[in-house]
């Protein structure tokens, strides 16, 4: 239990990739790629992580001194999130053009380098 | 390279690392520790400028400059993936066909789903520096609440409501906003994207400094990269007809 969450994040970073690996459609292997990213996600929070401690988002109901998981982290995951956000959005792009270009999206069957 | 020896090649790498994973993770301190320097020293720094939610003082205070960075990430890849979707030399942009039908218990819903949510954007990024939220946040609610109208059934509306144009504009009026606000701390304080507004009295909408104003800043531009975004592949799979 003690080491649990950092376990989760592995596991994700590697299904991801098995997913990528296996992949025979670009838009599966971009959802993979997403479900890799959400091992960060997982490693992040779980670092920043503590036991009985509140949201760091402070108001006048609670005092300044109340225990809080670790902001910064989190800010880190609200980048990763972004981040990741906008590289789907490219590599969809991409899969768009090569659907069009190539006729196919299945990663096997793109083998020519053109340019 | 053969599917076969492709995984079997990802197996070998993957247990080794996974091997590794857990040897590192068994040195880490555990989960869940009441140990966290960089919190304390965040939510003291935090407090100091008055900002009640510590992730945006984070965000737009301490580590301001990667925002920065990261909001140029996002704008570039909003003009690569318009850039990759614009429509080819041998297609047809043309005018969609006249929309299916849709129920009129859905278009009702979306209309009214469509002002709570703009609404609920707009106080995402207006509180963003109180409650959990912020620019990031409202933006991304914001452009993806305006599709509502292609939900409820209207690809021509939707296409009246944004114009484009304006929109391109925004997000860089946005991005501009952000570094010139950054300019503007190293004028007066010396250092970029110094604080230098008053901090306010704690929990006020008017607190944190220039914590809203970057938040508004980032929320334009997260608006309007959304909506750019959203448009440029929506029009791949409406009006756009190949050869």
């Amino acid at each position: 239990m003690r080491y649990y969450a950092f376990f989760v994040a592995g596991w994700l970073l590697l299904i991801g990739c098995l997913g990528i690996v296996r992949s025979r459609n670009l838009v599966h292997a971009v959802a993979a790629l997403s479900v890799c990213q959400s091992g960060t996600y997982v490693l992040l929070l779980a670092v920043g992580f503590q036991w009985k401690a509140v949201a760091p988002v402070f108001g006048n109901t609670l005092p300044t001194n109340t225990p809080v998981v670790d902001p910064v982290v989190q800010a880190m995951t609200l980048t990763d999130v972004v981040v990741g956000a906008t590289v789907t959005a490219l590599l969809l792009a991409m899969a768009v053009q090569i659907a069009k270009r190539q006729r196919t999206v299945d990663p096997d069957e793109l083998s020519a380098l053109e340019g | 390279m053969t599917r076969r020896a492709r995984f079997s090649l990802f197996l070998a790498g993957a247990s080794c690392f996974a091997v590794l994973l857990v040897l590192a993770v068994l040195g880490l301190p555990g989960f869940g520790t009441t140990r966290h320097q960089y919190r304390d020293h965040a939510v003291a720094a935090a407090i100091g400028h008055g900002t009640a939610n510590v992730v945006s003082a984070v965000n737009f205070d301490q580590r301001g400059i990667d925002t920065l960075g990261e909001e140029s990430i996002l704008l570039g890849s909003v003009v690569g993936a318009a850039a990759l979707l614009r429509p080819a030399r041998r297609e047809q942009d043309h005018a969609p066909a006249g929309g299916g039908s849709v129920l009129e218990a859905t278009r009702l819903a979306g209309y009214v789903v469509l002002a709570v949510t703009l609404l609920l954007g707009i106080d995402l990024i207006a509180h963003g520096h109180l409650t959990p939220g912020g620019g990031f946040q409202g933006g991304v609610v914001l452009a993806t609440g305006l599709h509502l109208l292609y939900v409820a059934g209207r690809y021509p509306a939707l296409a009246r409501l944004r114009p484009l144009a304006s929109f391109e504009v925004g997000e860089g009026l946005g991005a501009a906003a952000f570094a010139g606000l950054g300019v503007a701390g190293m004028a007066v304080a010396g250092s970029f994207l110094a604080n230098v507004l008053p901090s306010g009295s704690f929990g006020d909408l008017l607190s944190a400094g220039s914590v809203p104003l970057l938040n508004v800043a980032v929320g334009v531009e997260v608006a309007c990269g959304t909506v750019i975004l959203l448009a440029k592949f929506l029009e791949q799979a409406i009006t756009i007809t190949g050869p």
